[in-house]
Protein backbone atom coordinates (compact mmCIF):
# COMPACT_ATOMS: atom_id res chain seq x y z
CA UNK A 1 0.00 0.00 0.00
CA UNK A 2 0.96 3.58 -0.79
CA UNK A 3 2.38 5.61 2.26
CA UNK A 4 1.58 9.01 2.66
CA UNK A 5 3.68 9.17 6.44
CA UNK A 6 7.00 8.09 6.46
CA UNK A 7 8.84 7.85 10.91
CA UNK A 8 12.40 6.55 10.16
CA UNK A 9 14.78 6.12 12.59
CA UNK A 10 12.91 8.86 14.66
CA UNK A 11 14.53 9.23 18.72
CA UNK A 12 14.23 11.94 21.11
CA UNK A 13 15.89 12.70 23.94
CA UNK A 14 14.13 16.00 26.10
CA UNK A 15 16.43 18.56 27.46
CA UNK A 16 16.97 17.00 30.76
CA UNK A 17 17.84 13.96 29.24
CA UNK A 18 14.95 11.94 28.91
CA UNK A 19 14.46 9.18 26.30
CA UNK A 20 10.64 9.92 25.28
CA UNK A 21 11.43 8.04 22.04
CA UNK A 22 13.48 5.43 20.39
CA UNK A 23 14.28 4.77 17.26
CA UNK A 24 10.25 4.66 15.81
CA UNK A 25 9.57 3.45 12.11
CA UNK A 26 6.25 3.83 11.19
CA UNK A 27 4.57 4.19 7.95
CA UNK A 28 1.30 5.51 7.64
CA UNK A 29 -0.79 4.40 4.46
CA UNK A 30 -3.04 6.50 2.33
CA UNK A 31 -6.33 6.55 3.16
CA UNK A 32 -6.27 4.79 6.50
CA UNK A 33 -7.49 5.53 9.98
CA UNK A 34 -4.38 4.32 12.36
CA UNK A 35 -4.77 3.92 15.55
CA UNK A 36 -2.06 4.46 18.19
CA UNK A 37 -2.27 3.04 22.05
CA UNK A 38 -0.17 3.29 24.80
CA UNK A 39 0.12 3.59 28.51
CA UNK A 40 0.20 7.64 29.81
CA UNK A 41 3.90 8.65 29.37
CA UNK A 42 4.21 6.35 26.30
CA UNK A 43 5.32 9.10 23.53
CA UNK A 44 2.36 9.55 21.82
CA UNK A 45 2.05 12.94 21.85
CA UNK A 46 5.23 13.15 21.65
CA UNK A 47 5.31 11.53 18.29
CA UNK A 48 2.44 13.63 16.87
CA UNK A 49 4.07 17.07 18.45
CA UNK A 50 7.68 16.33 16.46
CA UNK A 51 5.76 15.84 13.13
CA UNK A 52 3.61 18.70 13.65
CA UNK A 53 6.37 20.75 14.38
CA UNK A 54 5.40 21.58 17.71
CA UNK A 55 8.12 19.73 19.42
CA UNK A 56 12.12 19.83 17.91
CA UNK A 57 13.22 16.60 16.35
CA UNK A 58 15.39 14.04 17.35
CA UNK A 59 17.15 12.09 15.77
CA UNK A 60 15.58 10.46 12.10
CA UNK A 61 13.42 11.59 9.82
CA UNK A 62 9.71 12.04 9.06
CA UNK A 63 8.74 12.50 5.22
CA UNK A 64 4.82 13.11 4.55
CA UNK A 65 3.21 13.37 1.35
CA UNK A 66 6.56 12.59 0.16
CA UNK A 67 7.97 16.19 1.57
CA UNK A 68 10.58 16.27 4.53
CA UNK A 69 9.32 18.01 7.53
CA UNK A 70 12.00 19.89 8.16
CA UNK A 71 13.60 21.27 4.99
CA UNK A 72 9.77 21.02 2.97
CA UNK A 73 8.43 22.31 5.92
CA UNK A 74 5.68 24.05 3.99
CA UNK A 75 4.30 21.74 2.05
CA UNK A 76 4.23 19.27 4.66
CA UNK A 77 2.71 21.06 7.40
CA UNK A 78 -0.13 22.52 4.30
CA UNK A 79 -1.39 18.52 4.37
CA UNK A 80 -1.49 18.25 7.99
CA UNK A 81 -3.72 19.07 10.30
CA UNK A 82 -3.87 19.00 14.36
CA UNK A 83 -6.32 18.07 17.10
CA UNK A 84 -4.22 18.63 20.13
CA UNK A 85 -4.33 16.58 23.51
CA UNK A 86 -5.23 19.99 25.59
CA UNK A 87 -8.36 21.83 25.06
CA UNK A 88 -6.06 24.77 24.12
CA UNK A 89 -8.47 27.65 22.34
CA UNK A 90 -8.39 31.14 22.19
CA UNK A 91 -11.21 31.81 24.46
CA UNK A 92 -11.81 36.07 23.81
CA UNK A 93 -12.41 34.74 20.19
CA UNK A 94 -16.04 33.97 18.54
CA UNK A 95 -15.92 30.59 16.65
CA UNK A 96 -16.03 32.05 13.21
CA UNK A 97 -12.84 33.93 13.90
CA UNK A 98 -10.88 31.82 15.10
CA UNK A 99 -11.62 29.58 12.37
CA UNK A 100 -11.04 32.03 9.84
CA UNK A 101 -7.85 32.37 11.56
CA UNK A 102 -6.55 28.96 11.15
CA UNK A 103 -7.46 29.08 7.40
CA UNK A 104 -5.34 31.92 6.85
CA UNK A 105 -2.28 30.73 8.85
CA UNK A 106 -2.10 27.70 6.20
CA UNK A 107 -1.64 30.16 3.60
CA UNK A 108 -4.58 29.38 1.84
CA UNK A 109 -7.68 32.06 0.68
CA UNK A 110 -10.96 32.28 2.83
CA UNK A 111 -13.34 29.98 1.43
CA UNK A 112 -16.15 31.13 3.35
CA UNK A 113 -19.05 28.24 2.03
CA UNK A 114 -16.18 25.38 3.42
CA UNK A 115 -16.02 26.76 6.58
CA UNK A 116 -19.71 27.14 6.27
CA UNK A 117 -20.23 23.35 5.50
CA UNK A 118 -17.91 22.53 8.32
CA UNK A 119 -19.01 24.23 11.20
CA UNK A 120 -22.88 22.90 10.26
CA UNK A 121 -21.01 19.37 10.15
CA UNK A 122 -19.62 20.29 13.65
CA UNK A 123 -23.15 21.27 14.80
CA UNK A 124 -21.21 24.57 15.65
CA UNK A 125 -23.19 26.62 12.89
CA UNK A 126 -25.09 28.12 15.56
CA UNK A 127 -22.78 29.12 17.66
CA UNK A 128 -20.13 30.57 15.59
CA UNK A 129 -20.88 34.48 16.93
CA UNK A 130 -20.52 33.17 20.22
CA UNK A 131 -17.07 33.87 21.79
CA UNK A 132 -15.24 30.28 22.41
CA UNK A 133 -15.20 30.49 26.32
CA UNK A 134 -19.26 30.40 26.67
CA UNK A 135 -18.78 27.05 24.91
CA UNK A 136 -19.25 23.77 26.86
CA UNK A 137 -15.76 21.30 26.59
CA UNK A 138 -17.75 19.30 23.99
CA UNK A 139 -18.33 22.03 22.06
CA UNK A 140 -14.52 23.25 22.94
CA UNK A 141 -13.38 20.48 21.51
CA UNK A 142 -15.31 20.58 18.53
CA UNK A 143 -13.68 23.92 17.90
CA UNK A 144 -10.40 22.34 17.87
CA UNK A 145 -11.47 19.92 15.14
CA UNK A 146 -12.57 22.28 12.85
CA UNK A 147 -9.33 25.08 13.25
CA UNK A 148 -8.00 21.35 12.72
CA UNK A 149 -9.90 20.54 9.18
CA UNK A 150 -10.06 24.88 8.08
CA UNK A 151 -7.58 24.20 5.46
CA UNK A 152 -8.56 20.95 4.11
CA UNK A 153 -5.39 18.75 5.55
CA UNK A 154 -4.84 15.45 3.92
CA UNK A 155 -3.44 13.85 6.88
CA UNK A 156 -5.46 14.32 10.42
CA UNK A 157 -4.03 14.00 13.55
CA UNK A 158 -6.59 13.52 16.65
CA UNK A 159 -4.54 13.29 19.99
CA UNK A 160 -7.24 11.68 22.10
CA UNK A 161 -10.22 13.36 20.56
CA UNK A 162 -13.21 11.80 22.56
CA UNK A 163 -11.80 12.96 26.07
CA UNK A 164 -14.28 13.63 28.53
CA UNK A 165 -16.72 13.66 25.25
CA UNK A 166 -20.08 12.25 25.91
CA UNK A 167 -21.21 8.14 24.33
CA UNK A 168 -23.32 10.49 21.94
CA UNK A 169 -20.68 13.21 20.67
CA UNK A 170 -18.22 10.31 20.86
CA UNK A 171 -20.57 8.34 18.02
CA UNK A 172 -21.02 11.17 16.45
CA UNK A 173 -17.43 11.94 16.07
CA UNK A 174 -16.48 8.38 14.83
CA UNK A 175 -19.34 8.91 12.18
CA UNK A 176 -17.59 12.04 11.15
CA UNK A 177 -13.87 10.76 11.64
CA UNK A 178 -14.92 7.64 9.16
CA UNK A 179 -16.38 10.11 6.42
CA UNK A 180 -13.25 12.04 6.85
CA UNK A 181 -11.83 8.89 5.89
CA UNK A 182 -13.89 8.09 3.27
CA UNK A 183 -12.60 11.68 1.58
CA UNK A 184 -9.22 10.32 1.23
CA UNK A 185 -8.35 11.91 4.38
CA UNK A 186 -5.64 10.06 6.19
CA UNK A 187 -6.40 9.86 9.85
CA UNK A 188 -4.03 8.96 12.99
CA UNK A 189 -5.61 9.37 16.43
CA UNK A 190 -4.40 8.15 19.56
CA UNK A 191 -6.93 7.21 22.66
CA UNK A 192 -7.44 5.53 26.03
CA UNK A 193 -10.53 3.77 25.33
CA UNK A 194 -9.88 0.47 23.45
CA UNK A 195 -13.37 0.00 22.10
CA UNK A 196 -12.68 3.17 20.33
CA UNK A 197 -9.54 1.86 18.37
CA UNK A 198 -11.48 -1.50 17.99
CA UNK A 199 -14.03 0.11 16.39
CA UNK A 200 -12.46 2.58 14.54
CA UNK A 201 -8.94 1.74 13.26
CA UNK A 202 -7.96 0.22 10.27
CA UNK A 203 -4.29 -0.40 11.60
CA UNK A 204 -3.35 -0.64 15.39
CA UNK A 205 0.10 0.33 16.63
CA UNK A 206 1.48 0.34 20.61
CA UNK A 207 3.50 2.30 22.03
CA UNK A 208 5.87 1.88 25.61
CA UNK A 209 7.74 3.34 27.16
CA UNK A 210 9.07 5.15 23.63
CA UNK A 211 9.10 2.07 21.60
CA UNK A 212 6.64 1.36 19.57
CA UNK A 213 6.21 -2.43 20.35
CA UNK A 214 3.75 -3.56 17.39
CA UNK A 215 1.82 -2.80 14.58
CA UNK A 216 -0.49 -4.93 13.11
CA UNK A 217 -4.01 -4.58 10.80
CA UNK A 218 -6.63 -4.38 13.49
CA UNK A 219 -8.20 -8.13 12.09
CA UNK A 220 -5.21 -9.79 12.07
CA UNK A 221 -4.02 -8.60 15.07
CA UNK A 222 -7.51 -9.81 16.96
CA UNK A 223 -7.12 -13.01 15.15
CA UNK A 224 -3.15 -13.73 15.91
CA UNK A 225 -3.30 -12.25 19.72
CA UNK A 226 -6.98 -12.80 20.39
CA UNK A 227 -7.72 -15.97 22.34
CA UNK A 228 -10.79 -17.61 22.52
CA UNK A 229 -12.31 -19.34 25.37
CA UNK A 230 -14.62 -22.07 25.37
CA UNK A 231 -16.48 -22.25 28.97
CA UNK A 232 -18.66 -25.42 29.95
CA UNK A 233 -21.42 -25.24 32.43
CA UNK A 234 -20.74 -28.93 33.97
CA UNK A 235 -23.63 -31.07 34.78
CA UNK A 236 -21.81 -32.60 37.55
CA UNK A 237 -18.62 -31.32 39.42
CA UNK A 238 -15.27 -32.42 38.70
CA UNK A 239 -12.77 -32.66 41.34
CA UNK A 240 -9.91 -32.69 38.33
CA UNK A 241 -9.30 -33.02 35.04
CA UNK A 242 -9.48 -36.33 34.13
CA UNK A 243 -5.64 -37.72 32.60
CA UNK A 244 -6.64 -39.09 29.46
CA UNK A 245 -7.74 -35.23 28.88
CA UNK A 246 -4.05 -33.85 29.82
CA UNK A 247 -3.04 -33.36 25.84
CA UNK A 248 -5.83 -30.24 25.65
CA UNK A 249 -4.80 -26.59 27.24
CA UNK A 250 -8.19 -27.03 29.90
CA UNK A 251 -8.63 -25.43 32.97
CA UNK A 252 -10.89 -26.19 35.90
CA UNK A 253 -12.53 -22.90 37.70
CA UNK A 254 -11.55 -23.25 41.10
CA UNK A 255 -15.40 -25.09 42.29
CA UNK A 256 -15.19 -27.55 39.93
CA UNK A 257 -18.08 -26.56 37.67
CA UNK A 258 -16.25 -25.07 34.45
CA UNK A 259 -14.54 -26.22 32.51
CA UNK A 260 -12.59 -23.88 30.30
CA UNK A 261 -10.80 -24.43 27.21
CA UNK A 262 -8.53 -21.91 25.71
CA UNK A 263 -7.66 -21.67 21.96
CA UNK A 264 -6.48 -19.45 19.03
CA UNK A 265 -9.35 -19.25 16.54
CA UNK A 266 -6.95 -20.02 13.59
CA UNK A 267 -5.84 -23.09 14.23
CA UNK A 268 -7.94 -24.93 16.61
CA UNK A 269 -11.09 -24.99 15.10
CA UNK A 270 -10.86 -29.04 14.40
CA UNK A 271 -9.94 -30.02 17.65
CA UNK A 272 -12.99 -28.83 19.24
CA UNK A 273 -15.32 -30.76 18.28
CA UNK A 274 -12.16 -33.26 19.47
CA UNK A 275 -12.72 -32.44 22.90
CA UNK A 276 -16.59 -32.32 22.77
CA UNK A 277 -16.28 -35.87 21.61
CA UNK A 278 -13.70 -37.07 23.92
CA UNK A 279 -15.99 -35.82 26.52
CA UNK A 280 -18.59 -37.98 25.83
CA UNK A 281 -16.84 -40.75 25.56
CA UNK A 282 -15.83 -40.04 29.15
CA UNK A 283 -20.06 -39.27 29.80
CA UNK A 284 -18.90 -35.94 31.11
CA UNK A 285 -21.65 -34.18 30.30
CA UNK A 286 -22.22 -30.18 30.30
CA UNK A 287 -25.44 -27.98 30.89
CA UNK A 288 -24.41 -25.19 28.63
CA UNK A 289 -21.58 -23.57 27.00
CA UNK A 290 -20.35 -20.16 25.34
CA UNK A 291 -17.03 -18.91 23.97
CA UNK A 292 -15.59 -15.35 24.64
CA UNK A 293 -13.25 -13.62 22.65
CA UNK A 294 -10.60 -11.36 24.13
CA UNK A 295 -10.59 -7.87 23.27
CA UNK A 296 -8.22 -5.21 22.34
CA UNK A 297 -7.85 -4.57 25.43
CA UNK A 298 -6.81 -7.42 26.75
CA UNK A 299 -4.37 -8.10 24.23
CA UNK A 300 -3.06 -4.29 24.99
CA UNK A 301 -2.77 -4.83 28.81
CA UNK A 302 -0.59 -8.55 27.93
CA UNK A 303 1.73 -6.48 25.30
CA UNK A 304 2.08 -3.46 27.63
CA UNK A 305 2.73 -5.79 30.97
CA UNK A 306 5.06 -8.37 28.83
CA UNK A 307 7.30 -5.68 28.25
CA UNK B 1 5.70 34.38 1.85
CA UNK B 2 2.85 33.02 3.10
CA UNK B 3 0.86 36.61 3.22
CA UNK B 4 -2.43 35.03 4.47
CA UNK B 5 -0.61 33.82 7.26
CA UNK B 6 0.88 37.23 8.05
CA UNK B 7 -2.19 38.95 7.53
CA UNK B 8 -4.52 36.53 9.96
CA UNK B 9 -1.88 36.96 12.71
CA UNK B 10 -1.61 40.54 12.07
CA UNK B 11 -5.26 41.02 12.51
CA UNK B 12 -5.89 38.78 15.34
CA UNK B 13 -3.41 40.77 17.30
CA UNK B 14 -5.00 44.37 15.65
CA UNK B 15 -8.90 43.11 17.03
CA UNK B 16 -7.13 42.42 20.37
CA UNK B 17 -6.54 45.95 20.26
CA UNK B 18 -9.95 46.76 19.47
CA UNK B 19 -11.45 44.34 22.43
CA UNK B 20 -9.38 46.07 24.73
CA UNK B 21 -9.98 49.72 23.64
CA UNK B 22 -9.83 51.74 26.99
CA UNK B 23 -6.88 50.13 28.11
CA UNK B 24 -4.72 50.16 24.94
CA UNK B 25 -5.89 53.75 23.84
CA UNK B 26 -7.85 55.42 26.11
CA UNK B 27 -5.27 55.12 29.02
CA UNK B 28 -1.84 56.09 28.19
CA UNK B 29 -3.63 59.03 26.17
CA UNK B 30 -4.96 60.25 29.20
CA UNK B 31 -1.65 59.41 31.21
CA UNK B 32 0.45 62.17 28.42
CA UNK B 33 -2.59 64.57 28.84
CA UNK B 34 -1.59 64.27 32.89
CA UNK B 35 2.07 64.72 32.18
CA UNK B 36 1.33 67.95 29.68
CA UNK B 37 -0.94 69.63 31.95
CA UNK B 38 1.50 69.06 35.07
CA UNK B 39 4.61 69.73 33.03
CA UNK B 40 3.82 72.03 30.32
CA UNK B 41 0.99 73.69 31.20
CA UNK B 42 1.44 73.94 35.48
CA UNK B 43 5.28 73.82 36.29
CA UNK B 44 6.16 74.58 32.25
CA UNK B 45 5.20 78.03 32.33
CA UNK B 46 7.42 78.71 35.13
CA UNK B 47 10.48 76.70 33.05
CA UNK B 48 12.97 78.58 30.98
CA UNK B 49 13.47 78.11 27.59
CA UNK B 50 15.74 74.98 26.20
CA UNK B 51 17.47 75.41 23.24
CA UNK B 52 15.24 78.64 22.71
CA UNK B 53 12.08 76.05 22.65
CA UNK B 54 9.29 76.33 25.20
CA UNK B 55 9.73 73.95 28.04
CA UNK B 56 5.67 72.68 27.21
CA UNK B 57 6.86 71.97 23.31
CA UNK B 58 10.05 70.48 24.51
CA UNK B 59 8.91 68.03 26.35
CA UNK B 60 6.39 66.97 23.56
CA UNK B 61 8.69 64.45 21.56
CA UNK B 62 10.12 62.70 24.52
CA UNK B 63 6.13 62.26 25.69
CA UNK B 64 6.24 60.58 22.86
CA UNK B 65 8.49 58.23 22.99
CA UNK B 66 8.16 57.31 26.70
CA UNK B 67 4.30 55.57 25.76
CA UNK B 68 5.74 54.39 22.47
CA UNK B 69 8.12 52.92 23.94
CA UNK B 70 6.69 51.35 26.96
CA UNK B 71 3.26 50.07 24.49
CA UNK B 72 5.53 48.78 22.39
CA UNK B 73 7.52 46.53 24.82
CA UNK B 74 4.26 45.45 26.76
CA UNK B 75 1.79 45.37 23.56
CA UNK B 76 4.75 43.02 21.22
CA UNK B 77 5.53 41.39 24.44
CA UNK B 78 1.84 40.31 25.39
CA UNK B 79 0.99 39.55 21.98
CA UNK B 80 3.39 36.59 22.02
CA UNK B 81 3.21 35.90 25.40
CA UNK B 82 -0.39 34.83 25.76
CA UNK B 83 -0.52 32.00 22.75
CA UNK B 84 2.06 30.66 24.95
CA UNK B 85 0.34 31.23 28.27
CA UNK B 86 -2.97 29.34 27.00
CA UNK B 87 -1.32 26.63 24.64
CA UNK B 88 -2.73 27.92 21.32
CA UNK B 89 0.93 28.63 20.55
CA UNK B 90 0.53 25.01 19.09
CA UNK B 91 -1.37 26.47 15.88
CA UNK B 92 1.35 28.91 14.68
CA UNK B 93 4.27 26.24 15.69
CA UNK B 94 2.21 24.06 13.66
CA UNK B 95 1.68 26.29 10.63
CA UNK B 96 3.16 26.38 7.29
CA UNK B 97 5.03 29.28 8.27
CA UNK B 98 8.49 30.59 8.84
CA UNK B 99 9.97 32.40 11.83
CA UNK B 100 10.25 35.74 9.53
CA UNK B 101 6.11 35.77 9.04
CA UNK B 102 5.38 35.04 12.51
CA UNK B 103 7.70 38.19 13.51
CA UNK B 104 5.84 40.51 10.86
CA UNK B 105 2.28 39.80 11.81
CA UNK B 106 2.88 40.08 16.00
CA UNK B 107 5.66 42.76 15.79
CA UNK B 108 3.56 44.46 12.81
CA UNK B 109 0.22 44.82 14.80
CA UNK B 110 2.26 45.97 17.60
CA UNK B 111 4.44 48.17 15.60
CA UNK B 112 0.91 49.90 14.07
CA UNK B 113 -0.22 50.01 17.16
CA UNK B 114 2.48 52.47 18.71
CA UNK B 115 2.34 54.38 15.46
CA UNK B 116 -1.16 55.47 15.75
CA UNK B 117 -0.75 55.79 19.91
CA UNK B 118 2.17 58.09 19.23
CA UNK B 119 0.33 59.97 16.27
CA UNK B 120 -2.73 60.41 18.84
CA UNK B 121 -0.24 61.61 21.63
CA UNK B 122 0.67 64.21 19.20
CA UNK B 123 -2.58 65.44 17.93
CA UNK B 124 -3.69 65.76 22.03
CA UNK B 125 -0.41 67.82 22.48
CA UNK B 126 -1.57 70.89 20.04
CA UNK B 127 -4.32 71.16 22.43
CA UNK B 128 -1.94 71.98 24.95
CA UNK B 129 0.91 73.50 23.81
CA UNK B 130 1.82 75.40 20.51
CA UNK B 131 4.09 74.01 18.65
CA UNK B 132 5.84 72.61 14.62
CA UNK B 133 7.23 70.05 13.21
CA UNK B 134 10.03 71.36 11.10
CA UNK B 135 11.12 67.74 9.02
CA UNK B 136 7.58 65.83 9.42
CA UNK B 137 9.23 62.73 7.27
CA UNK B 138 11.42 62.49 9.69
CA UNK B 139 9.41 62.70 12.33
CA UNK B 140 7.18 59.96 10.85
CA UNK B 141 10.63 57.66 10.06
CA UNK B 142 11.76 58.20 14.10
CA UNK B 143 7.95 57.25 15.12
CA UNK B 144 8.13 53.69 12.75
CA UNK B 145 11.89 52.99 13.35
CA UNK B 146 11.44 53.33 17.40
CA UNK B 147 7.95 51.59 17.33
CA UNK B 148 9.49 48.36 15.10
CA UNK B 149 12.65 48.71 17.44
CA UNK B 150 11.01 48.50 21.07
CA UNK B 151 7.77 45.90 19.15
CA UNK B 152 10.92 43.45 18.15
CA UNK B 153 12.45 43.43 22.19
CA UNK B 154 8.90 43.38 23.66
CA UNK B 155 8.90 39.92 21.31
CA UNK B 156 11.80 39.23 22.43
CA UNK B 157 10.77 39.79 26.29
CA UNK B 158 7.19 37.93 25.29
CA UNK B 159 9.31 34.79 24.19
CA UNK B 160 11.26 35.00 27.35
CA UNK B 161 8.87 35.56 29.98
CA UNK B 162 7.20 32.39 31.46
CA UNK B 163 5.19 34.33 34.33
CA UNK B 164 3.43 37.30 33.99
CA UNK B 165 5.52 38.93 36.51
CA UNK B 166 8.38 38.74 34.16
CA UNK B 167 6.34 39.85 31.49
CA UNK B 168 5.57 42.75 33.11
CA UNK B 169 8.59 43.69 34.96
CA UNK B 170 11.50 44.73 31.57
CA UNK B 171 9.06 47.36 30.84
CA UNK B 172 8.22 48.50 33.63
CA UNK B 173 11.39 48.27 35.54
CA UNK B 174 13.87 48.92 32.54
CA UNK B 175 11.87 50.79 29.45
CA UNK B 176 10.15 53.13 32.17
CA UNK B 177 13.54 54.31 33.75
CA UNK B 178 15.25 54.37 30.85
CA UNK B 179 12.80 56.24 29.45
CA UNK B 180 12.85 58.74 32.12
CA UNK B 181 16.42 59.24 32.13
CA UNK B 182 16.80 59.73 28.67
CA UNK B 183 16.45 63.41 28.58
CA UNK B 184 12.16 62.95 27.90
CA UNK B 185 12.21 66.06 30.06
CA UNK B 186 15.22 67.98 30.22
CA UNK B 187 18.52 68.16 27.81
CA UNK B 188 21.29 65.95 28.73
CA UNK B 189 23.14 68.85 28.46
CA UNK B 190 21.82 70.15 31.53
CA UNK B 191 23.00 67.34 33.51
CA UNK B 192 26.80 67.62 35.41
CA UNK B 193 29.32 66.05 32.88
CA UNK B 194 29.87 62.44 34.84
CA UNK B 195 26.09 61.74 34.26
CA UNK B 196 26.13 63.14 30.72
CA UNK B 197 28.93 60.67 29.58
CA UNK B 198 26.88 57.87 31.64
CA UNK B 199 23.83 58.77 30.25
CA UNK B 200 25.09 57.83 26.33
CA UNK B 201 24.75 54.27 27.30
CA UNK B 202 21.16 54.42 27.59
CA UNK B 203 19.82 53.46 24.12
CA UNK B 204 16.80 55.96 24.47
CA UNK B 205 18.84 59.35 24.70
CA UNK B 206 19.15 58.37 21.04
CA UNK B 207 15.54 58.10 20.27
CA UNK B 208 14.59 61.21 22.25
CA UNK B 209 17.11 63.13 20.94
CA UNK B 210 16.57 62.37 17.06
CA UNK B 211 13.17 62.68 17.69
CA UNK B 212 13.27 65.98 19.30
CA UNK B 213 15.16 67.19 15.99
CA UNK B 214 12.39 65.74 13.80
CA UNK B 215 10.20 68.46 15.52
CA UNK B 216 12.88 71.54 16.13
CA UNK B 217 15.19 70.82 14.89
CA UNK B 218 17.76 70.36 17.81
CA UNK B 219 19.11 67.57 19.30
CA UNK B 220 21.41 66.57 21.89
CA UNK B 221 23.34 64.06 19.44
CA UNK B 222 23.80 64.10 16.03
CA UNK B 223 20.63 62.95 13.99
CA UNK B 224 23.00 60.66 11.91
CA UNK B 225 24.09 58.86 15.26
CA UNK B 226 20.75 58.73 16.70
CA UNK B 227 19.86 57.01 13.23
CA UNK B 228 22.37 54.45 13.26
CA UNK B 229 21.87 53.27 16.88
CA UNK B 230 18.31 52.42 16.06
CA UNK B 231 19.83 50.71 13.10
CA UNK B 232 22.25 48.43 15.24
CA UNK B 233 19.72 48.11 18.40
CA UNK B 234 16.96 46.68 15.25
CA UNK B 235 19.32 44.26 14.00
CA UNK B 236 20.89 43.26 17.62
CA UNK B 237 16.97 42.34 18.30
CA UNK B 238 16.82 40.18 15.17
CA UNK B 239 19.65 38.47 15.43
CA UNK B 240 18.19 37.38 19.09
CA UNK B 241 14.86 36.47 17.53
CA UNK B 242 16.61 34.46 14.80
CA UNK B 243 18.57 32.40 17.33
CA UNK B 244 15.44 32.26 19.39
CA UNK B 245 13.30 30.39 16.72
CA UNK B 246 16.44 28.46 15.51
CA UNK B 247 17.12 26.44 18.98
CA UNK B 248 13.36 26.53 19.73
CA UNK B 249 14.29 28.94 22.51
CA UNK B 250 11.24 28.31 25.55
CA UNK B 251 8.99 27.91 22.18
CA UNK B 252 10.07 24.08 21.48
CA UNK B 253 11.56 21.76 23.45
N1 LIG C 1 8.50 19.11 27.63
C1 LIG C 1 8.92 17.96 28.18
N2 LIG C 1 10.07 17.91 28.87
C2 LIG C 1 10.50 16.77 29.42
N3 LIG C 1 9.83 15.60 29.34
C3 LIG C 1 8.67 15.59 28.66
C4 LIG C 1 8.15 16.77 28.05
N4 LIG C 1 6.98 16.46 27.44
C5 LIG C 1 6.79 15.16 27.69
N5 LIG C 1 7.79 14.61 28.41
C6 LIG C 1 7.90 13.23 28.85
O1 LIG C 1 7.90 12.39 27.73
C7 LIG C 1 7.15 11.23 27.98
C8 LIG C 1 6.14 11.04 26.90
O2 LIG C 1 5.15 12.04 27.00
P1 LIG C 1 3.93 12.10 26.00
O3 LIG C 1 3.18 13.34 26.31
O4 LIG C 1 4.43 11.92 24.63
O5 LIG C 1 3.09 10.83 26.43
P2 LIG C 1 1.68 10.30 25.90
O6 LIG C 1 1.91 8.96 25.35
O7 LIG C 1 1.06 11.30 25.02
O8 LIG C 1 0.88 10.20 27.26
P3 LIG C 1 -0.67 10.50 27.58
O9 LIG C 1 -1.42 9.27 27.24
O10 LIG C 1 -0.67 10.73 29.05
O11 LIG C 1 -1.07 11.68 26.82
C9 LIG C 1 6.56 11.40 29.37
O12 LIG C 1 7.33 10.64 30.27
C10 LIG C 1 6.71 12.84 29.67
O13 LIG C 1 6.93 13.07 31.03
MG1 LIG D 1 -0.56 12.46 25.11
Amino acid sequence: MQSILSVQNLSKVYPGGFHALKSINLDIYHGEIFALLGPNGAGKTTLISIICGIVNPGEGKVVAGGFDIVKDFRSARQLIGLVPQELSVPIFETVWDTVKFSRGLSGKPLDAAYLEQLLRDLSLWDKRHSKIMTLSGGMKRRVLIAKALAHQPRILFLDEPTAGVDVELRRDMWQMIRGLRDNGVTIILTTHYIDEAEEMADRIGVINKGQLILVEEKVSLMKKLGKKQLTLQLAQRLSEIPASLAEYPLSLSSNGEQLIYTYDEQNEKVKITDLLRRLADLQIEFRDLNTSQSSLEDIFVSLVEGK
Amino acid sequence: MNFYAIKAIYLFEMARTWRTLMQSIASPVLSTSLYFIVFGSAIGSRMAEIDGISYGAYIIPGLIMLTVLTESTSNASFGIYMPKFSGTIYEILSAPISAAEIVIGYVGAAASKSIVLGLIILITATFFVDFSIQHPFWMLAFLVLTSISFSLLGFIIGVWAQSFEQLQIVPLMIIAPLAFLGGSFYSIHMLPPLWQTITLFNPVVYLVSGFRWSFYGVSDVQVGISLGMIGIFILICLAIIAWMFKTGYKLKV
